[in-house]
């Protein structure tokens, strides 16, 4: 009769950290965390060192202190007694600001031209091909300073338009206005945080604009539902767009009428204009800049989305009886977005990124404000450079984190 | 009964097709007017493209090549619009080589010269010889000793780290082990590169002084400092990017959270912020009384910058590999490092080569950003061009020539690495 021994019991030796495949991979870890440790604590400590020779404590209170220099550009109150907090905030809304005027640009201009370079004409997607390579091969910075040039020489200074009769839109090279909603029966503003660095105030005219065309939009989906209840019951649609527009628009246009609502235009006073939404010149130039650069890139995320679908789809999909417009809305579209819109929003985290070398053109952005003047000011470079980059890095992962939801929602189910 | 009948005997020759259908006018039926859109957008665009060369004909034909300063331009031109080149024929070369000492520009222009003999084995692979590899490996010494001038035994007593830790590697490897081996090999590297090798290199310096003049880097300028940062950056960044990718997709949580949150951290701030740590940070983390050269620091930055995106880069080249060739690997008992050196690697970095290039595409455009923090790359030369009396006011040719240089560079790189895909899918697919 045999028996079966267990293999002899080997006692832990020192060398199966290093041999062992069950041990080893534990050796290496702890072996990476103890040397990042060492080279943070090493950093920390020269930092502290270096800190404390320099007399620089860290510490962050110079945010309280007040900031002691304008910001022209701006979103919410501000003046020049207010704290180096507030000025972050500022720069912080600007950032956002140029960030989703570039990005709403960029897209709309992006998609045309992404189209136009796969169309039938033969000069058009020339056109197209030229505009795309010019703007991907040359940096980003010396387009915006291009443009900066081009505003500042190429458009009349202010005093020219003496005597003229100025519309709507008014180009200076100091900057462009274009009409301000006002209201004649206006409710007020909103104070929030009142008295706080952190206050803001916000117009109830608008949020009452908002709440009907919210009202509207609601009404709209429940007319919507209906109609599709009565077309699975009977087989007809009832129409429903006049409907639908009257509900949309004519709770918003009520509000409107009974706010007094009217547009006023720029008008020139002395040497400058007065009155209207006046945006500077380094916005418009960073905003052109970026939303022209980033397009050129959207483009050609947008032609390859276009192109990764197969003739096919659009085959089967007329085959199964869809109509041309249907065939785009629930088969090419749905399909193209999934190649698109992953490298699109990449793109927008770029454009945002790259909306920090509004520092070369003197608009306030992030990187003007808290990375700029504020350092220069209070000499805290740890401090400012340190908020800074953790802001774009929150601003940078919340993009990431809505493109990894959408790809998660849109992701192909394999068996 | 008639015998009358018609029968053809011979077959009629070919027509030509109708001259609507082929040669110029075909092409043009097909392409422009199409429908009666089309021909509008033709008529339409090719009005704008008359326009717009017209335009730039009449200002880049401006005979203004001699002037030496904008208002002799403005005499010459007298009252037309037109160009000054007056100013780019003055100062292209501080453009190109900012303030290097003009009579050791042959430094630079060898220096790129050789930059592409040691590219060719990477590039055009097949083309040149295989013993150019050492050249390659070399080049990394040769350069900075080439651009910043000095004794030539400081580039030479680096290199020897290497050469010295290889040789104990070996050593240590045959008598007692491969991971002992590697320890040692790298403690001999650095104890020669900390201790020994700067009084080594002093010794020898004063025993036979060979080297060249040495210019300091506040002369670096123009073109030379954009390429210079954005080739020693991706240079430097591609076995960071190795490990880094290695690290990303490794079993081991620590170093996989390591590598995911340093990757994660540099993607997503902008190139701007860790410039600013570069010219106002860097020195702060180390030891105190450290002072390095501020275009030193920058490349230190961009390099770890483009080693996160590298990272990515080659992690998807090594995602886009079949599984057969890992388990291929194993099967055949090589262990990790040997199956990433002898069989992932060479076909992932294949792979990536298109990715590389527009990364290094990337990087040398946002080289520009440099500008902001007081170097004195081709846009901040331009603004110091500007504060001349002579030539204050010239903007579109600056910005133009400096436009032309980076689309030279950048539309010939990604026509490369267009010619890479192509040639690479053919054998891959």
């Amino acid at each position: 009769m045999t028996t079966l021994t267990d293999p002899p019991k080997e006692s832990f030796r020192l060398s199966m950290l290093i041999y062992d495949t069950r041990y080893r991979s534990m050796t290496i870890q702890v072996v990476a965390m103890l040397g990042f440790m060492l080279l943070f604590a090493w950093l920390i400590n020269n930092t502290a060192q270096n800190l404390h020779d320099l007399g620089k404590e860290p510490s962050f209170s110079f945010l309280a202190d007040p900031a002691g220099y304008d910001i022209n550009q701006r979103l919410i109150d501000y003046d020049s007694q207010s704290t180096h907090l507030r000025a972050a905030v500022i720069g912080f809304l600007n950032t956002i600001l140029v960030a989703v005027m570039g990005c709403i640009t960029a897209t709309v201009l992006g998609v045309f031209i992404g189209v136009a370079r796969l169309s039938k004409n033969w000069l058009i997607a020339r056109i197209m091909t030229i505009y795309v390579e010019t703007f991907r091969n040359v940096p980003v910075l010396l387009w915006i300073v291009f443009t900066m040039a081009i505003l500042i020489e190429t458009l009349p200074a202010p005093r020219a338009y003496k005597g003229v009769e100025t519309g709507a839109l008014v180009l200076t090279n100091r900057g462009v206005y274009v009409p301000e909603p006002l209201f004649t029966n206006s409710l007020g503003n909103l104070h929030f945080f009142a008295g706080s660095p952190a206050r803001f105030d916000v117009s109830l005219d608008l949020i009452a604009v908002l709440i009907a065309l919210a009202g509207g939009l609601i009404a709209r989906h429940f007319i919507n539902a209906r109609a599709h209840r009565i077309q699975n019951v009977t087989g007809k649609r009832p129409k429903t767009w006049h409907i639908n527009m009257a509900v949309v628009v004519l709770p918003v246009v009520a509000v409107l009428v009974a706010l007094g609502f009217y547009l006023g235009y720029p008008q020139l006073k002395g040497f400058n204009f007065q009155g209207g939404i006046y945006m500077r010149n380094s916005l418009i130039a960073l905003w052109l800049a970026l939303s022209l650069y980033t397009a050129a890139f959207i483009a050609e995320n947008v032609r390859a989305g276009i192109l990764a679908i197969s003739k096919g789809q659009t085959e089967a999909a007329s085959a199964l009886g869809l109509r041309p417009k249907r065939v785009m809305s629930l088969v090419i579209l749905p399909q193209a977005l999934r190649v698109i819109i992953p490298p699109l929003i990449s793109q927008y985290l770029n454009l945002t990124k790259n909306s920090s070398l509004a520092i070369a053109v003197g608009y306030m952005d992030l990187t003007g404000t808290l990375m700029g003047i504020t350092l220069n000011q209070t000499g805290r470079e740890l401090e400012t450079v340190l908020i800074g980059m953790l802001i774009y890095l929150t601003i940078s992962l919340s993009i990431s984190a809505v493109m990894n939801w959408y790809n998660n929602r849109v992701k192909l189910v394999e068996r | 009964m008639s015998d009358i009948s018609f029968v053809r005997t011979e077959m009629l020759p070919q027509q030509a097709p109708p001259a609507t259908s082929v040669g110029v006018i075909g092409w043009m039926r097909a392409n422009l007017f199409s429908g009666w859109l089309n021909s509008v957008l033709s008529v339409v665009s090719g009005a704008f493209i008359l326009y717009v060369v017209w335009f730039l004909l009449s200002w880049t034909l401006s005979p203004t090549w001699a002037a030496a300063s904008l208002n002799e331009c403005r005499e010459i031109l007298a009252g037309h619009e037109g160009a000054c080149w007056g100013v780019i024929r003055d100062r292209w070369v501080q453009l190109l080589f900012g303030f290097y000492p003009s009579e050791l520009y042959w430094r630079p222009i060898l220096t790129f010269v050789l930059l592409f003999v040691a590219l060719a084995p990477v590039l055009f692979s097949e083309k040149v010889p295989a013993k150019l590899i050492y050249f390659s490996a070399a080049f990394p010494f040769i350069m900075p000793w080439m651009l910043w001038g000095g004794t030539i035994w400081g580039p030479l007593t680096a290199a020897a780290g290497f050469v010295i830790g290889y040789v104990v590697f070996k050593a240590v490897d045959r008598a007692v082990g491969s991971l002992a081996g590697i320890i040692a090999g790298v403690a001999a590297s650095l104890v020669w590169w900390l201790l020994l090798a700067g009084p080594v290199s002093g010794t020898l310096g004063d025993v036979l002084n060979i080297g060249l003049t040495p210019v300091e880097s506040r002369y670096f300028g123009g073109m030379m400092l954009s390429i210079t940062i954005g080739v020693v950056a991706i240079a430097c960044s591609l076995p960071i990017g190795i490990v880094l990718a290695l690290g990303r997709r490794s079993d081991l949580l620590i170093v996989k959270s390591l590598c995911v949150g340093f990757i994660e951290f540099i993607r997503g701030v902008p190139l701007i912020t860790l410039l600013f740590v570069a010219s106002t940070l860097l020195n702060i983390f180390m030891p105190p009384g450290t002072n390095f050269d501020i275009i030193m620091r920058v490349i230190i930055m961009a390099t770890l910058f483009a080693s996160a995106y590298m990272a990515e880069v080659i992690r998807g080249g090594l995602a886009a590999l079949p599984k057969g060739q890992y388990e291929g690997a194993d099967s055949l008992g090589l262990d990790y490092w040997q199956s990433q050196r002898l069989v992932i690697m060479p076909q992932a970095l294949k792979i990536s080569i298109p990715g590389i290039v527009s990364t290094f595409i990337g990087l040398f455009k946002d080289t520009t950003l440099v500008s902001v923090i007081g170097l004195l790359d081709p846009l901040g030369l331009s603004n110091a061009i500007r504060a001349d009396a002579a030539w204050n006011g010239v903007v579109w040719e600056l910005y133009g020539f400096i436009a032309f240089l980076f689309f030279v560079f950048c539309f010939s790189m990604s026509r490369y690495s267009m010619y890479l895909e192509r040639k690479l899918r053919t054998d891959h697919h």
